[in-house]
């Protein structure tokens, strides 16, 4: 499952044969930025189209988008906060792709994290920051043992790890549904009104992460710093270690780095737990810097943001921060759209449509790259069996 | 009330809840057989349950919905499967990306074109329908339903028994090999994905025109993924698969009709029941359970 761009090009061809087969780096930008901007164009349209329909100005999709979610200060603050956890959990999933393990579990790692980051902050009594550090380090553990758990399964029974996760996932979401909606458990203690779904008390404010500003005017939770300070010292790590090498050797052949001595089961297991430790944390940020409170919908498909935003630059780690804003940007917007009379479900379209855009794309280019190698392959074949042919039969 | 009215309640439930299950199963049997990890079956029921009940009340003949139920899961399926197998996108960002896509798509529809209610009267077969205790739930029940003694058995001899279905379950196993062996592999994953997308639209479409008779918000939420553990549970056997929706189904059959009959159970345990189950007859039937060993990985030619 290596990716494309890094195969090396047909090889046992000669020096012109080589010309042939490569492309032009610059062409090649030039191509994929065009066509980037005619499938993002393209999603834009459909959407106006959309908007047009039902009536609305088809502008007015995209001022909400803009106002909702960097036009004021306000709202570029909520915007980094609804970044926050894409970034982790998009993180943790390009970590356990290096290594070749499809993790697609995000959303269960992420609510079990959240859930034991939950019963930290509402059932220990301590100092505040104590408190706090306490709940995101045991989110942390929640996420990376769930993950462990899918992890153990592959080591144990060798069972795929794309289907533990996801079978995973729905045992997760039970779990929370029946703590919220116990009152032994997060349920909150007061009566709440009949027919309300359940959720948990609110945090004690000294258990917060801190907010610096709030809504008016700019302001962002001090995840931002954690989710960067990570971000970065995983970047440096792959790029740079031990580690991040064999990762990438377990990754690209598994029989080959076993043979090197590396111990490719704990390789591909710890990428995994990392994996699952980084959606803990994006979960127990979220609950302690945005939310304060847990529900059953918690998730609220932060998990596959992260997930499809790691699928989507996966090829290109260093897109990871801008394509998770824009996923940021989606959701802040989106949220807006109700309050300027644009139908809010017309988000879940954009984001979709936006996702296809920006996947289409590299694919597209991939394939026509992989069509006109083996096609100058081919011709190159049959000009050597030519000249073969025309030397007379070789004894 | 009668011991035969509650056993007949609790049938009519079981197939009520299994029937939609039972449908897409069978395609995403076929589909996880190619080696494809389908996770847009929900948008395929979904695309299936809207359109269905949509072109059934245009129209005014629910023939026309069935048919425009599996017109819009095939369509669910073309995207995913030209996304995924001809160009290599990867599958789950084009499954969960559809998945949402296709709730938006159909709560914006039914927004503009709010469909009215429709269904299939049941009908009963002479003689059977009659058996006392048995005979009005399981015979007596929308015709659509007995399409599925058709396709059950015609999908498992497509998929087992003609050379199609070889070339399918190679594809799945191994799809450098079947490349090998001058099968286009993509070409044969893509009609897999398309079978399983008409088998899910029309489950969905059955799920709309034959069970609710309305069109409701987000209404396949989570059958996809119990659909995908039931074929994880059958050990990727039809015959597994069809087992696994039938318990499913029974179980949240059971979930609403035990509270009825004054039996309390947990909800969520119920609902966890599924995913549970296909992780555990994975973990103990380790031998007989073997995914197929390409599943979710995507084949491109000159890559391995």
């Amino acid at each position: 499952m290596s990716p494309l761009a890094t195969s090396p090009p047909v090889s046992g061809t000669g020096e012109g044969a080589a010309h042939d087969l490569l492309p032009s780096p610059k062409v090649e930008t030039a191509r994929m930025v065009g066509l980037y901007v005619v499938s993002v164009g393209v999603a834009l349209g459909v959407i106006a189209v959309l908007v047009l329909a039902v009536g609305h100005a088809p502008g007015s999709v995209f001022t909400a988008l803009y106002q909702g979610s960097v036009a004021t200060p306000g709202a570029l603050g909520r915007t980094l906060d609804d970044t926050i956890p894409v970034i982790l959990v998009a993180l943790g999933t390009l970590v356990a792709v290096r290594a070749g393990m499809f993790n697609i579990g995000q959303t269960g790692q992420l609510v079990f994290g959240a859930v034991c980051a939950a019963f930290i902050a509402l059932k220990v009594h301590g100092p505040g920051p104590l408190v706090l550090i306490l709940a995101l380090v045991c989110g942390l553990a929640g996420g990376a043992v769930w993950a462990g758990l899918a992890a153990l399964l592959y080591a144990w029974r060798r069972i795929n790890v794309v289907i533990s996760t996801l079978l995973l996932t729905y045992v997760a979401t039970q779990v929370l549904d029946y703590l919220v909606s116990s009152q032994r458990f997060l349920e909150e203690p007061s009566s709440s009104p009949i027919g309300a779904l359940p959720q948990s008390a609110i945090l004690p404010a000294n258990v917060d992460l801190p907010h610096p500003g709030a809504y008016p005017s700019f302001g962002v939770s001090l995840g931002i710093v954690i989710a960067l300070v990570i971000f970065g010292a995983f970047a440096v790590l792959m790029a740079r270690s031990p580690w991040g090498m064999r990762l990438r050797m377990v990754g690209a052949n598994p029989t080959a780095a076993r043979r090197f001595g590396i111990r490719v089961a704990a390789v591909a297991g710890g990428a995994l737990v990392i994996s699952g430790a980084l959606a803990g944390l994006a979960g127990s940020i979220m609950l302690t810097g945005e939310v304060y409170r847990i529900t059953g919908g918690f998730a609220n498909t932060f998990g596959n943001d992260g997930l499809l935003a790691a699928l989507v630059c996966r090829d290109r780690p260093g897109w990871l921060l801008p394509v998770s804003f824009v996923f940021g940007v989606i959701r802040s917007g989106g949220n807006y759209f109700l309050s300027t009379g644009v139908p809010d479900y017309l988000a879940l379209v954009l984001r979709g449509l936006l996702v296809l855009a920006l996947v289409f794309p590299p694919v597209y280019l991939e394939r026509r790259e992989w069509a006109r190698r083996l096609k100058a392959a081919r011709v190159l074949v049959l000009r050597g069996s030519r000249a073969v042919a025309e030397k007379g039969s070789v004894s | 009330m009668s011991v035969s009215g509650d056993t007949s309640i609790i049938i009519s439930g079981i197939i009520a809840e299994s029937a939609p299950l039972l449908f897409a199963a069978t395609g995403e049997y076929t589909a996880e057989r190619a080696g494809t990890m389908n996770i847009s079956i929900t948008a395929m029921m979904l695309a299936g349950t809207y359109s269905g009940i949509a072109f059934a009340t245009l129209a005014g003949n629910l023939v026309v919905g069935l048919v425009a139920g599996v017109a819009a899961g095939l369509l669910v399926a073309a995207i995913h499967a030209n996304f995924s197998h001809r160009l290599a996108a990867n599958t789950f960002v084009v499954g969960l990306t559809l998945d949402a896509l296709v709730l938006g798509v159909t709560d914006y529809f039914s927004t503009a074109f709010k469909p009215g209610a429709a269904k299939f009267t049941p009908v009963s077969v002479p003689l059977l329908s009659r058996i006392p205790a048995l005979g009005t739930s399981l015979f007596e029940q929308p015709w659509p339903l007995y399409l599925l003694f058709l396709i059950v058995p015609a999908v498992w001899w497509i998929v087992q028994r003609t050379t199609w279905g070889l070339e399918v379950r190679a594809c799945g196993e191994n799809p450098g090999a079947a490349d090998a062996t001058g099968i286009r592999v993509n070409v044969r994953r893509r009609q897999a994905l398309y079978l399983c997308g008409v088998l899910s639209g029309l489950g969905g479409a059955f799920l709309s025109l034959c069970i609710v008779g309305t069109f409701n918000f987000d209404m396949t939420a989570g059958v996809g993924f119990v659909v995908i553990a039931a074929v994880i549970f059958g050990g990727w056997t039809l015959r597994g698969a069809v087992l696994g929706a039938l318990l499913f189904g029974s179980m949240s059959a059971m979930g609403l009709v035990l509270p009825a009959l004054g039996a309390s159970v947990n909800p969520q345990l119920l609902l966890a029941l599924p995913y549970l189950a296909a992780l555990l007859a994975m973990v103990f039937l380790a031998k007989s359970h073997r995914a197929p060993r390409a599943l979710a990985q995507p084949f491109s030619r000159g890559v391995s």
